[in-house]
């Protein structure tokens, strides 16, 4: 699929215009779907082969009246003309929302596909495939559900040999069992499950990326968690999804990109990781990372952060298992904070949302274990986090919370934090107007003055008194601001003053 | 021992572990606590990478990467003797050859879909201890994959199918050995002819003959004459085919069916 997409489109100027506009519409959709929690998409392989079979954006045929429908269908079966080419004019109409319904409504219509898609003749099986294809791929509910007779034939044609056909017949299966609860009822005991496990053993990537693809769509249901994970997790799956995330990508990222996305699925869902964590998750995926961010200076990295976003996902949830399960995530190789630091460089311009999830990653490295807050010192990437301060809320939130990390460590680490210059950057995110932010601001605060008092009479000569004052009203944060100011400010400015007024004391009078 | 001249140095070369003071809980006002950070799925942190994902899935984001063309090569034939079907493309190629010869019984010459199918056949249909030991215990294995349910007979073995794994009830690769004259029926309809065949006219002809769990090869055969013996010559077939079906193309292996008789069909 990787390799194949294509640019459907050869925009100018006002093209591109077109399409970016079309981009923030779906895009807006997208979100509000995803906030009402139905966020679903389907995959749709279409051939685009123009008549002299170039590569090209295909001339849409015109939808098919109810009439042209059944000619077509009758035609198919009395055999008359050649009836590849009768197919494939049904396929072309197919294409249109209008043409699907008039085609499921007819009936037999169903009936009469099924049995050219279970043909020997496999040019007639294929293009009935593809006709079975865009149903599947349809925006209405009643077209993709029409399609269910054709499921127990879907998942036997998994176990042959064609590549391009098992491709189509998984993407297929994808589109169906994402439609609704009722697909996945109907699936599911049919043995999807076991098929995709005899599948994945297949050598062909377009057949993996397929398969990586419906398994994505099953494991994303909300009874996944319930319903399919655990038939997932008892199978030979999970091995090979690990063994298929990181291998192939020479080739082509694809394959990889939808299996990290399942494994993310998976393990947000806490179903059982430490079955995981005992097939060796964290070292697959930290060496994935490690590889990414090797590849990334060197070679195209288009979409690379669709394969880096569901693996940082996937060990920053692993990281949280508890220690009462006995599987307890420890990750000991500074690496991967210097791969999460060039990720961060990399795609702050371009996909600000890595950022943030990168930060994740980084405080439940940095939470309990030393490690990562000493090497995020040592290595002298302090002056990078610090710069992330000035980023989005969410960014600079968690960025001050990795800070409150390092600095809870004690007075070495604070140390370093005060000589790296953290103090500037603070009283920045001081003149913030957002509560949580300045909220985590006196907390970072805190640590240092209670580690390294030199720190409060810096801050003090940098007018921090100043900054904190601004927020002493706000209800969220004034508690926080006086106890600061009378514990470690108020007595820092009056030794000051008593120091000045000693040394003056001392001082010649000129 | 060939140990490397610079090994011991490393083992000074740790990083080192700044001294860490102990955890001390939060003093108040102050609340702060490190803590590791669970998201569940549907949490907004994870808003913008699941658009990410799925404007992926759903190719918006442009892409412009080429499209690797179909390669078309020159005409050639199927290599298996009998058929004579000709091909520009590997891929058209590979899944004929995977249709029809792949897991082709070399008993009858039935083609199946998987080896899984083939197996099942062969072991229902030519094993002659089947027979023997179907009669004592149950043989007739459940066909999904990763169910290990065995039947006594086939008719049970398909209403498992039906009622477990919500199969439908004519699934094609599952018909019983014995001859089952069942007609279909034959409801009128006012849009499509549901009773008429669906494969050239192969389907009426399977359905008087006995049928059998796989895809015949001979489906494409119009009218088939002669009884078993064995393949019959494509230039035999030739002549009863009806015009439409153009020379070139022939679908070998002949009619032969084993040990049924074959109804001349009109």
């Amino acid at each position: 699929m990787w390799s194949r997409r294509s640019c459907r489109y050869r925009p100018d100027a006002s093209g591109l215009e077109e399409l970016r506009a079309r981009r923030r519409e779906q895009e807006s959709a997208l979100r509000k779907a995803r906030r009402q929690q139905q966020l679903v998409s389907k995959r749709l392989l279409r051939e685009e082969v123009n008549g002299d079979g170039q590569a090209g954006v295909e001339i849409a045929a015109e939808p098919l009246s109810e009439q042209e429908v059944l000619q077509l269908l009758r035609d198919v079966q009395r055999g008359r003309e050649e009836r590849k080419k009768l197919l494939s004019r049904l396929r072309q109409g197919l294409q249109h929302k209008e043409t699907q319904q008039k085609f499921v409504r007819l009936e037999g219509s169903m009936r009469v596909l099924i049995g050219l898609f279970t043909s020997s003749l496999a040019n007639i099986q294929m293009e009935a495939a593809r006709c079975l294809h865009e149903l599947s791929h349809s925006c209405d509910p009643a077209v993709a559900e029409a399609c269910l007779p054709a499921t127990s034939y879907l998942l036997t044609y998994l176990s042959g040999h064609s590549v391009e056909f098992t491709e189509l017949c998984l993407y297929t299966l994808g589109n169906l069992a994402v439609e609704s609860d009722a697909v996945r009822k109907q699936l599911l005991p049919q043995g999807i499950i076991p098929a995709l496990a005899s599948c994945i053993q297949s050598p062909h990537v377009a057949v993996l990326e397929g398969l990586g693809y419906v398994l994505s769509q099953l494991l994303q249901a909300t009874e996944a968690p319930t319903k399919i994970i655990p038939l997932v997790l008892d199978s030979v799956l999970p091995q090979h999804m690990l063994r298929l995330v990181s291998s192939n990508l020479e080739l082509g990222m694809g394959v990889a990109v939808e299996f990290a996305w399942c494994l993310h699925y998976i393990v947000c869902s806490h179903v059982n990781n430490a079955l995981l964590i005992s097939q060796g998750i964290v070292s697959t995926l930290v060496l994935l990372l490690l590889e990414l961010a090797s590849v990334m200076s060197k070679a195209a990295t288009e979409g690379l952060e669709l394969l880096i976003c569901p693996v940082l996902r996937c060990l920053s949830n692993l990281l949280v298992e508890d220690e009462t399960e006995g599987c307890k995530v420890q990750i000991q190789d500074e690496r991967l904070l210097v791969a999460l630091f060039l990720f961060m460089q990399y795609f702050l311009q371009q996909h600000p949302f890595l950022v943030q999830e990168c930060l994740w990653l980084l405080n439940n490295l940095t939470a309990d274990e030393p490690f990562f807050c000493s090497a995020v010192l040592t290595l002298d990437l302090l002056p990078a986090l610090l710069q992330l301060l000035s980023c989005s809320r969410m960014v600079t939130l968690l960025a001050l919370t990795v800070l409150c990390n390092i600095a809870e460590k004690g007075p070495a680490y604070c140390y370093q934090l005060h000589q790296k210059a953290v103090l500037p950057s603070l009283l920045s995110t001081l003149a913030l107007s957002d509560a949580q932010v300045v909220g985590q601001s006196l907390e970072l605060l805190h640590l240092l003055f209670l580690h390294l008092p030199e720190a409060a009479d810096d801050f003090l000569s940098q007018a921090g008194l100043q900054a904190l004052e601004q927020h002493q009203d706000n209800p969220q944060l004034q508690e926080r601001v006086r106890a600061l100011s009378e514990t470690y400010l108020q007595p820092a400015a009056a030794s000051l003053i008593s120091c000045a007024g000693a040394s003056a004391a001392v001082l010649p009078s000129s | 021992m060939l140990l490397p001249p610079d090994l011991s140095v490393s083992l000074r070369v740790e990083r080192p572990l700044l001294p860490v003071r102990p955890r001390t809980p939060p003093r108040a006002p102050f609340c702060f606590s490190p803590s590791r950070l669970r998201f569940h799925r549907q949490h907004e942190f994870f808003e913008d990478g699941d658009i990410h994902r799925h404007l992926y899935l759903q190719d918006i984001l442009t892409n412009v990467t080429e499209v690797t063309e179909r390669s078309k090569v020159s005409e050639f034939c199927c290599h298996i003797v009998g058929c004579c079907q000709v091909f520009d493309t590997l891929e058209g190629y590979e899944h004929h050859y995977n249709t029809l010869h792949r897991n082709m019984c070399s008993f009858c010459k039935r083609s199946f879909p998987s080896v899984h199918l083939l197996d099942t056949h062969i072991l229902e249909w030519h094993d002659s201890l089947f027979q023997i030991m179907a009669e004592k215990q149950n043989m007739y294995q459940c066909l999904v994959e990763g169910c290990a349910e065995k039947f006594k007979s086939s008719k049970d073995r398909k209403d498992h199918l039906v009622k477990v794994h919500l199969y439908p009830s004519d699934f094609r690769f599952d018909k019983p050995k014995k001859a089952k004259n069942s007609t279909k029926n034959n409801k009128p309809s006012s849009k499509l002819d549901v009773s008429m065949p669906m494969d050239v006219n192969v389907e009426t002809y399977e359905q008087s003959q006995v049928d059998s769990m796989e895809i015949c090869p001979s489906e494409s055969v119009e009218n088939p004459t002669q009884p078993m013996s064995g393949p019959i010559s494509s230039l035999q077939e030739k002549k009863l085919y009806k015009s439409r079906i153009p020379s070139t193309v022939c679908f070998g292996q002949g009619a032969s069916r084993g040990f049924k008789s074959m109804k001349k069909k009109v």
